[in-house]
């Protein structure tokens, strides 16, 4: 194997250099030389190599132990290696979520000022300009809860398709367990969600709702939605690593799911909806639909009070619900009175018959994170090698 | 003869390129591409190693030299597990950490934040960090800027923080691509004394640099590529380096009477 590499023609040092080295391209060409096996020092190869001793070389790597330096490794060694950098991830995720803002004037603040704004913005629009109840109670703090879960979401999406090309001179330079990055991402995203968190129970506060044992609920709520989110990313990051069309074409992707999954309307007591259950059911068990409803209800009294299901079904009390009767005034009086009753049939939505159950609610959304997180660990597990080639 | 570190075994590196011209990408192109099924021609294959072999044995600092596209900088990342190979294998014991000039690590954030994320990275603990960290920015020398983001600082000075983070862990693999040109006269010092430990601990080097000298000054082997392929290889190091300088038309190193 050697011997016809180092007993190439002679010396490469003839006055001709340049026609010296245009033998080395030999006539093997690009797919020829891939295929020409181990022995591609033919007669063609002019290198003088005393580098490679005599004997095989793969069994020469293995009486050593060396192993193939871009070998995948196996999958219990890769998690441990992850866990070995948990103060990596933790760290990473920490001092991004610091730099984010350090080119703007007023840095930090702008982590509450952001989601201030945009409760600022869907006030005015649903709340003065729309004046619009679309059937539920407290409607502004249903819909900060749904903005902020649904955004949380989406970010972590967005973000970890671009994760592996931005990340490429750091994946370039050492090595550590790729996965670290996109668990970074979604855990810098986790914190910012923590901070948004002050202006939900703020909101929640504001129009009325006490605090209650089951706002505790929010914490496995917002694990399972964390897992989730984990295993989503790794797959969106494998993809996006790949080829970019992913990230263009993610923006719309997302922006269809957010209108799908009821941030700005319920999909259990949607009148629309109503008369189209199984695509009600759908919308319901997407898992973005899933956390919103269950952290509305955990945080909203009057969710858990509205919720249909909740109280026995009242075919009656549930059609009054969607078709409320027009005032008239030897029924209702004075027009506060009938507000007043509007007010009140809000919660008749509680007679009527669930789109999902919330213990199946709760089911399903433990489910999606399981197996999401799995499916989306092995996925990206097995491109490992890959992710530097960019 | 010292143990094999690094064992290269018939190794063929493929890039694939895209949007490597060809057409002229218009979005009407595009869809017509699309409409006929055709793949896209803007993907463009560069062989950029074509059947490399050779052994790196303990102790072993390796210079490789070339022109620039010669492979040296594809070799060194398939050495340290970084780029898949198309067909043969790159065997090593355990990962080797790859010093490049433009291998920014995180440029976002401060210097001292780069050193503890990327010690952390490396596998080391908490305290392993805390213990090492003094070390680190005193050797690196970038002084206060420590606690300035990385995007602040001069090539020299960012080439200077990574060599001092990737060599803090004792890699049994270091592959330095370029990374000492920029440094001044002070810091190649120090760095080549640095390689020298690693050497005496029985690590190996892998050294690519323009710069000759510095290769014929680091390393006892030298590896000369060419179009993917090497064309001397050997301990033989200021013959290699003149048969190259002969062959890319120059003259033969002058070398002071003491090394010669």
């Amino acid at each position: 194997m050697s011997g016809s590499r180092t007993g190439g023609r002679g010396q490469l040092s003839a006055p001709g250099g340049l026609s010296g080295r245009g033998q080395l391209q030999g006539p093997g060409s690009l797919g020829g030389s891939v295929t020409a096996g181990a022995e591609t020092a033919d007669g063609a190869d002019a290198s003088q190599n005393t580098m490679v001793p005599e004997g095989n070389l793969a069994e020469l790597a293995k009486q050593y132990g060396l192993k193939p330096s871009a070998a995948r490794p196996p999958l219990i060694e890769y998690i441990k290696r992850i866990w070995q950098r948990r103060f990596f991830i933790t760290g990473f995720a920490t001092a991004q979520n610091m730099a984010m803002y350090t080119e703007a004037r007023l840095g930090q603040v702008w982590q509450i000022l952001t989601p201030l704004l945009n409760v600022a913005v869907y006030y005015l629009i649903f709340g003065l300009i729309l004046n619009t109840k679309r059937g539920v109670p407290d409607f502004i703090a249903f819909l900060v809860i749904g903005v902020f879960i649904f955004n949380f979401t989406q970010r972590s999406f967005i973000i970890s398709s671009r994760v592996m090309f931005d990340s490429l001179p750091l994946i370039r330079a050492l090595y550590f367990p790729r996965a670290c990055l996109p668990l970074g991402y979604v855990l810098i995203e986790l914190q910012q969600l923590v901070i948004s968190l002050i202006v939900i129970f703020a909101t929640v506060l504001a129009v009325g709702q006490p605090v209650t044992w089951s706002w505790l609920l929010i914490i496995p709520i917002l694990l399972m939605q964390t897992l989730f989110n984990v295993g989503a990313a790794f797959i969106l990051a494998r993809f996006g690593s790949g080829f970019d069309d992913v990230s263009q074409l993610l923006p719309f992707v997302v922006r269809t799911w957010f209108y799908a999954s009821g941030v700005m309307f319920s999909i259990q007591t949607y009148n629309n909806l109503a008369q189209h259950p199984v695509i009600a059911k759908v919308l319901q068990y997407n898992p973005a639909a899933i956390y919103i409803t269950l952290i509305r209800d955990a945080l909203l009294r009057s969710q858990q009070q509205s919720m249909p299901g909740s109280k026995p079904f009242s075919h009656d009390l549930c059609t009054q619900y969607y078709h409320p009767p027009p005032y008239t005034a030897q029924q209702f009086g004075t027009h506060a009175n009938y507000e007043k009753f509007l007010a009140r049939n809000l919660f008749n939505s509680a007679h009527c018959h669930a789109v999902v159950a919330m213990n199946n609610l709760w089911l399903f959304g433990a489910l999606w994170a399981v197996v999401i997180l799995v499916v989306g660990f092995i996925f990206f597990w097995r491109a490992e090698v890959q992710y530097g080639r960019g | 003869m010292a143990d094999p570190m690094v064992v290269v075994d018939d190794l063929h590196v493929v890039y694939r390129v895209y949007g490597a011209g060809g057409d002229r990408g218009t979005a009407a192109t595009a869809m017509l591409r699309m409409l006929r099924r055709q793949r896209r021609p803007s993907v463009r294959e560069v062989h950029a190693i074509r059947g490399v072999s050779f052994v790196a044995y303990r102790g072993d600092a390796v210079g490789v030299i070339g022109r620039n596209g010669s492979g040296k900088s594809t070799l060194l990342r398939a050495i340290a597990g970084l780029l898949p190979a198309e067909q043969g294998t790159v065997y090593t014991d355990g990962h080797g950490a790859l010093l490049g000039v433009n291998a920014a690590l995180l440029e976002d954030l401060t210097g001292d934040k780069n050193v503890i994320l990327g010690c952390l990275a490396m596998g080391m603990t908490r305290q392993e960090v805390k213990e090492r960290y003094p070390q680190i920015v005193d050797f690196s020398g970038v002084g206060d800027f420590v606690n300035l983001p990385m995007k602040t600082y001069s090539t020299g000075m960012g080439s200077r923080l990574r060599f001092a983070i990737a060599s803090a862990k004792s890699h049994d693999i270091l592959l330095v691509d370029e990374a000492l040109a920029t440094g001044d006269a002070e810091f190649r010092q120090k760095s080549r004394r640095r390689i020298d430990e690693l050497r005496a601990q029985a690590g190996t080097v892998f050294l690519v640099a323009h710069n000759l000298a510095e290769v014929e000054e680091n390393c006892n082997r030298v590896i000369w590529l060419e179009k993917g392929r090497i064309v001397q290889a050997g301990d033989d190091v200021p013959g290699i380096i003149d048969a190259y300088l002969r062959a890319s038309g120059g003259e033969p190193r002058v070398r002071e009477p003491a090394k010669a």
